[in-house]
């Protein structure tokens, strides 16, 4: 799962450097492309904290990236924005809030019930939004975007800085997201978390309280989402319910397979991949779901292990991260 | 509140309910029996509202639908399972839900390829294309007691094939101890590929007769496939008898809701999962863990 020895802190130091200096070698409309990717991997990556690390699949993990950027719409006036310091720690609170609620009932099941649990209260979620005038119904809503200001000093952008200033906020963010996962999965916390997910019956045995640290899971994970839903809505100043629908959890869970389950940084290449992979389908054919579709079908069959799982030639495989440990348990045949 | 207005959205509710049966039996029985959970299943109903509009537009008939939605169930869960889904039951559970996640795309985008994106209302049958009077100021559509009729006489054929038959022996030895069906000399892959035929083909005819009702438009096997995993959940994780009683539930929870507090009730069958999960976390019919 955590990146081990010297040579893999050189690669992702690498792939850090490549992202910060892409806005300078491409046109501004790849750098919010790669603003959207970034965002994207950062969701990834907060649910990689329950489906990778603790082994519990939720199909419910957009619910709290859209609530927040739902969050930030609410607290928005409608002329100016917010400093971001208010709006990013408002969005991501009210989404770890909803996420410990939502946690503390679905975490009671297990397997395909948390599962469905998960996927049922995100609906819910998604209909509140839908059907309700809260947030500008069917439709969405725009919102004025949160600004880079502290106090009454705002960061002066123009209209043309303003997209490379937000690329390189998510770069940030997103960083310092896989950092802090870094350490919190190296702690005490983190073993049990990887202790629960290979066998969860030991660690009840051994005295740990797992549904406890299930939920400290959830709640963290769901806080991260909703870093990712904040700046969501300060690189689109837009939120629609779709942002909360179950089709985006599923894509979450996709570019987590598509990078690889066992690894922490799978989910930033699975995220990046999977937004390359729809930027093709786009401009080559109409038909982006069928592509898609057929991408999720080959990915599941033919590369149960993603992206990091095919072979690399000998001397990329002695610098990459070493194969991790068992992906999540076998299944039981009835473990609901 | 006026009594026929009470007792129309009753029999709603129980029409609805009796559906939402049809597709979360399906549900539950393969997961009973397999282990897995196809998300695909809302797009099972939608392929079976879809037939109904196809076949009504071509030959004008749609109880003609329903013959051709089994059969077309069948021959296409017969080949889901041994194409697919058969090399899945030992798979993790992420790689099951991408999976029907991708079936859910396919069967989408085939659907916008051959119909189109927009709404299409599907006449109501010739035969029930009226209203049956209950009271002096009160009538009923002949048609949502057909439904119930139909959807009724289905739940019973399905619980004498579970209850009294052999293959429904066999189908619960399965859903218990697999090892002991094989042991016994029973092909499994036999009985998984049946359930497999008889969930889908309970999803398309659910999709026929509701195709009438709610008129059949893209994603529409979205919401029937998340309120289907309540019913499950409420009732139950693989009991079929489970899902009978909370789809009536589910269906008249909804349906009331919706009529005398329209605001809240998209809320009021979530809000009930939750009371349940907190009272009974493995359902009100499922057994205690």
């Amino acid at each position: 799962m955590l990146p081990s020895g010297r040579a893999a802190f050189v690669w992702l130091g690498l792939g850090a450097t490549l992202l910060a200096l892409l806005p300078l070698a491409v046109s501004p409309y790849y750098v919010e492309l790669g603003t959207y990717a970034l965002i994207s991997a950062m969701l990834a990556l907060s649910l990689q904290l329950l489906v990778g690390c603790t082994g519990l699949v939720s199909l419910g993990h957009a619910a709290f990236y859209g609530l927040a950027a739902y969050s930030v719409y609410l607290i928005t006036p409608a002329s100016t924005g917010r400093s971001i310091f208010l709006a990013l720690p408002v969005a991501a609170l009210v989404a770890a809030l909803a996420a410990l609620v939502v946690g503390a009932l679905s975490l009671r099941t297990r397997g395909f019930f948390f599962l469905m649990v998960t996927l049922a209260f995100g609906q819910m979620l998604f209909f509140l939004f839908h059907d309700t005038k809260l947030g500008g119904g069917t439709d969405g809503a725009f919102l004025a975007r949160p600004v880079l200001a502290v106090f009454d000093w705002q960061l002066p952008l123009t209209r043309r800085q303003r997209p490379y200033a937000v690329y390189y906020v998510s770069l940030g963010l997103l960083v310092a997201m896989y950092v802090a996962l870094v350490v919190l999965l190296r702690s005490l916390f983190g073993r049990v978390l990887e202790g629960i997910r290979v066998n969860e019956h030991r660690m009840q045995a051994l005295g740990y309280n797992t549904y406890r640290y299930k939920l400290a899971a959830f709640v963290v994970a769901g806080l991260l989402a909703g870093v990712a839903g904040h700046m969501w809505a300060m690189h689109r100043g837009f939120v629609n319910p779709e942002l909360i629908g179950w089709h985006r959890s599923a894509e979450a869970l996709l570019m987590i397979l598509l990078g690889g389950l066992t690894t922490l940084h799978g989910p930033i290449v699975g995220a990046l991949a999977y937004t390359a992979l729809g930027e093709v389908a786009q401009s080559l054919t109409e038909r982006k779901l069928l592509v898609e579709g057929l991408v999720v079908l080959a990915v599941v069959i033919a590369l149960p292990r993603g992206l990091s799982g095919i072979a690399l030639p000998s001397w990329a495989r002695r610098a990459a991260v070493p194969p991790a440990a068992k992906p999540i348990a076998a299944k039981a045949h009835h473990d609901a | 509140m006026d009594l026929p207005g009470l007792l129309a959205q009753l029999l709603n509710g129980v029409q609805y309910g009796l559906l939402l049966f049809l597709i979360a039996s399906g549900l539950t029985l393969i997961f009973g029996v397999m282990g897995i959970i196809n998300l695909a299943h809302g797009s099972l109903f939608m392929i079976g509202a879809y037939t109904a509009f196809l076949v009504a537009r071509q030959w004008g008939s749609v109880w003609l639908a329903l013959p051709v939605a089994m059969a077309a169930g069948i021959a296409l869960g017969l080949v889901l399972e041994r194409c697919l889904f058969r090399y899945f039951y030992a798979r993790e559970h992420l790689d099951q839900v991408l999976l029907t996640f991708a079936l859910i795309l396919l069967f989408e985008e085939g659907r916008s390829l051959l119909v189109g994106n927009d709404f299409y209302s599907v006449p109501v049958p010739a035969l029930f294309d009226f209203s049956v009077p209950i009271t002096a100021g009160f009538s009923y559509s002949a048609y949502r007691f057909a439904v119930i009729g139909i959807c009724l006489g289905l739940a019973l054929l399905l619980f004498w094939l579970i209850e009294r038959t052999r293959m429904g022996a066999v189908i619960r030895a399965a859903a218990e101890k697999p090892e002991m069906v094989d042991v016994l000399g029973i092909d499994a892959r036999l009985v998984h590929m049946s359930v497999f035929a008889l969930g889908t083909a309970l999803a398309l005819v659910a999709g026929v007769l509701a195709a009438p009702l709610y008129s059949v438009y893209p994603n529409m096997g979205d919401g029937f496939l998340i309120i289907s995993f309540v019913v499950v959940v409420i009732g139950g994780l693989g009991s079929v008898s489970g899902a009978f009683w909370s789809a009536l539930i589910i269906g008249l929870v909804d349906t009331l809701g919706k009529a005398y507090a329209p605001k809240l009730a998209g809320l009021a069958v979530y809000v009930l999962m939750a009371f349940v999960l907190i009272w009974r976390p493995s359902g009100l019919f499922g057994q205690r863990t």
